[in-house]
């Protein structure tokens, strides 16, 4: 039997989930003889070349970027997993849902804060090339069907791991308390 | 004082009459999720995590004085249903970002989710528009976390009049607000504590304090909620 597909991608996320996968230290070399990488940021490869198993989800839409590439994930991946609360909740970038309007959060980005020192034309960027940023960060599971849920900012590495592992054995899942926090 | 004989869970107990149910499952060892109970204030079930079924029906453990010949089940499979349920609400109903709360870890609605094995709500997140009061120089408070379970009024209501904490607003509109003018008057890092002490969540923030304990050492890192009560009752 082949071994299984993993592809990976980090959307409205700060690669903090990726850094929590490579925490598995040495255990990374069993994962390369347990699984094989396609698309992701770990091996560079930057489009799909076959259909995947697991497609592991870091952060959450906050641009029509994200929510190609989380659509792009749902067609060529039988399995989805939302990992860290970006993904699950929005997460950091999501705090901007709450009472900034997206014309205030880029007028503060480019125009107000006071960190801005050279933008004397009062440019925001608005390029074609850009991605649409929304109205609005959204968690995964609420652009596409997300099938499993790990939650932590970063989640531990104990709890990719023994998740993955478990995926890909076919084996119960077996998450101690310990290790499934929130933060 | 009459004593009373209450069954919890198929076993029976011995029991001071007019305790409530939710005490004296404690006193015996047994844990009822609370969140809007605080030890020592008046007990007015609001958040229903509590819910036992008493006789037969649904009923509040912190508010139903035990009785004798009563039967109390607090753990069947609905009632952790109807929980976790509750946990989740309030976590898809307020903006509740764990990682940058200075509570996470100490947090009791953050311990019932991490109890109930909560990966994610299923219900939609509502993002509400909420703001913070951070005027004060020893508090702050953040409705964003606000589960609104009164215990920061409550409480202080109860030892001595007048509250530090005010409700303004009614119905999903309702927010805990600072009554800055006694609080200017009377505050210092102690009380500031005790006010941060009293919220379940992290609504109400001591200033100039905060992620001071690692984490790893926080108080629900390792223990879940409730396993600090121990048996110590006697069975009949």
């Amino acid at each position: 039997m082949s071994k299984p597909i993993v592809a990976t991608t980090s959307l409205a996320g700060c690669f903090g989930c990726h850094m929590s996968l490579l925490d598995i230290d040495e255990r990374i070399l069993e994962l390369f003889d347990l699984v094989e990488f396609n698309k992701s940021p770990i091996d560079d490869i930057k489009t799909f070349t076959k259909q995947c198993d697991i497609g592991i989800i870091e952060g959450g839409c906050c641009n029509s970027e994200n929510i190609h590439v989380l659509k792009e994930f749902r067609k060529n991946c039988k399995i989805l997993i939302s990992v860290g609360e970006c993904a699950i909740m929005g997460g950091l970038p999501a705090m901007r849902n709450n009472n900034a309007s997206i014309t205030e959060c880029l007028e503060e980005a480019y125009l107000n804060c006071v960190s801005v020192q050279a933008n004397e034309e009062k440019i925001i960027p608005n390029d074609e090339e850009l991605p649409m940023i929304l109205e609005k960060v959204y968690p995964c599971h609420e652009i596409v069907k997300i099938d499993y849920f790990l939650p932590g900012c970063a989640p531990r590495a104990d709890l990719i791991w023994n998740a993955l592992v478990a995926l890909v054995t076919g084996n119960e899942m077996d998450l101690p308390y310990e290790v499934v926090k929130f933060d | 004082m009459s004593k009373i004989l209450i069954t919890i869970n198929g076993k029976e107990y011995s029991a001071e009459a007019g305790k409530m149910v939710l005490e004296v499952a404690k006193e015996v060892g047994i844990y009822i999720p609370t969140l809007c109970h605080y030890e020592g204030i008046k007990a007015q079930g609001s958040c229903r995590i509590c819910t036992c079924l008493i006789d037969g029906r649904k009923m509040t453990a912190c508010t139903t004085p035990a009785s004798h010949r009563m039967v109390v089940e607090t753990n069947t499979e609905e009632l952790e249903k109807i929980r976790a349920t509750i946990v989740e609400l309030l976590f898809a109903e307020g903006n509740h970002f764990c990682p940058a709360c200075e509570r996470s870890g100490n947090c009791e609605l953050q311990a019932l989710a991490y109890r109930y094995k909560m990966m994610v709500p299923q219900f939609p997140y509502n993002f509400p528009s909420r703001d913070l009061d951070a005027t004060n120089p020893k508090i702050m408070i953040d409705h964003n976390r606000c589960i609104l379970c009164k215990r920061c009024i409550r409480r202080k209501k109860e030892k001595d009049n007048p509250s530090w904490f005010v409700f303004k607003g009614r119905g999903h509109k309702t927010q805990i607000n600072i009554d800055h003018e006694l609080i200017d008057k009377e505050f210092d890092d102690k009380l500031a504590q005790e006010a941060m002490d009293t919220c379940p969540v992290g609504a109400i923030i001591r200033k100039e304090k905060g992620f001071d304990v690692p984490i790893g050492s926080r108080k629900y890192d390792k223990d879940p909620i409730g396993s600090d009560i121990k048996k110590q009752g006697v069975i009949l």
